[in-house]
């Protein structure tokens, strides 16, 4: 019996959640595809690609990885270059602490694989009344990764195989978080938060340049935030 | 392939660990038990559209405004999912007609 009430509270969960999904399913199989055919490329099949999306699933420091995978073996070198490119996942932690409360055994895996884009629906889209919390982040945890991991694979065995021209397709990432962003700022207490974030990146990539762009922005956020602090509460 | 099977495996191992050491360092720190800080709980509540915003910047970084095309069919897709979005409020709709017009932009107009 309780099986069955299970069962039915997850499809509804995916009913619900599924179609914020769908941007995150365009934009990771094609980009998936893309890494499982430039790893095919470099001599690295498809069961290497697949583990690694698997295992690692961090998207843009698998592309960056492609060539620690193609110099001298320097593991070390990977550890501490991963650490700085997903410093961002800190700040997406301390933002979800409050909403993955409580929600036993998942919660492990929910953190997982907590990407940009799952980070960026989970936080946005609130599961509405009826349907139960766990269920939906899981959902969308679980689809986003299925997404990244099923696209490897597909460009690890297909390779080349797509023939209708996909320019540009990428970008329905970044109007993804352009929309999300949009709705943030609809609330106006996060208004100014959100102008500072634009600002801060702008400023630390016309320092520090498109390839190091991340960690000076969240320090410049981090001291923005907390210097503003009492102005930004009210 | 560059690397040997097994350094390969270490390689990926490597950069699980460092990405996981990320993900995971904010729920150790601050355990669903333990009270959390007021300023972690301020912060919560005010990283997450700086870090949108982070986002958007971030995906349009190789954009470059002094070169042909001008970041030209960026600003005109962002444009559009603005307008969409200010009138329809539908998120896949801006979503996808935003892309479709970048699409359309990089493949005919500013090739």
């Amino acid at each position: 019996m309780q099986n069955v009430r299970k069962r039915a509270a997850l499809k509804e969960a995916f009913i619900a959640a599924f179609p914020h999904t769908i941007p995150v399913l365009t934009g990771f199989l094609f980009l998936g595809m893309a890494y499982g055919v430039l790893m095919q490329t470099k001599g690295y099949g498809v069961l290497w690609s697949v583990l690694m999306s698997a295992a690692a699933f961090c998207g843009s420091m698998q592309f960056v990885a492609i060539t620690l995978l193609t110099t001298d073996f320097n593991p070390l070198q990977a550890f501490l270059l991963s650490l700085m490119v997903n410093a961002r996942h800190l700040f997406y932690g301390i933002s979800m602490l409050d909403k993955y409360k409580g929600l036993g055994k998942i919660r492990g895996f929910l953190i997982y694989v907590l990407c940009d884009e799952t980070f960026s629906i989970s936080y946005n889209i609130e599961p509405p009344e009826n349907i139960s919390r766990k269920y939906y982040y899981f959902i969308i945890s679980f689809l986003d990764y299925l997404y990244w991991v099923s696209g490897t694979l597909l460009g690890g065995v297909l390779g080349n195989f797509i023939t209708f021209n996909t320019k540009g397709l990428d970008f329905v990432l970044t109007a993804l978080f352009v929309v999300l962003f949009i709705e943030q700022l609809k609330k106006k207490e996060n208004r100014w938060t959100g102008i500072i974030g634009i600002i801060s990146s702008i400023i630390s990539l016309s320092i520090f340049g498109q390839d190091n762009l991340v960690i000076p922005s969240m320090i410049i956020i981090l001291i923005t935030l907390t210097a503003g602090r009492k102005k930004l509460c009210t | 392939m560059h690397l040997t099977p097994v350094q390969t495996i270490i390689m990926i191992l490597a950069i699980t660990a460092g990405t996981m050491i990320t993900r995971f360092l904010p729920f150790v720190l601050f355990p669903e038990k333990k009270k959390i800080p007021v300023f972690i709980t301020y912060l919560g509540k005010a990283l997450p559209s700086a870090m949108m915003g982070l986002l958007v910047v971030y995906c349009l970084k190789g954009v470059s405004v002094l070169n042909a095309p001008f970041g030209i069919p960026e600003l005109l897709s962002i444009i559009t999912i603005i307008l969409l979005h200010k009138w329809k409020n539908n998120v896949l709709l801006s979503i996808g007609s935003g892309t479709i017009v970048y699409m359309v932009l990089v493949q005919m107009i500013f090739v």
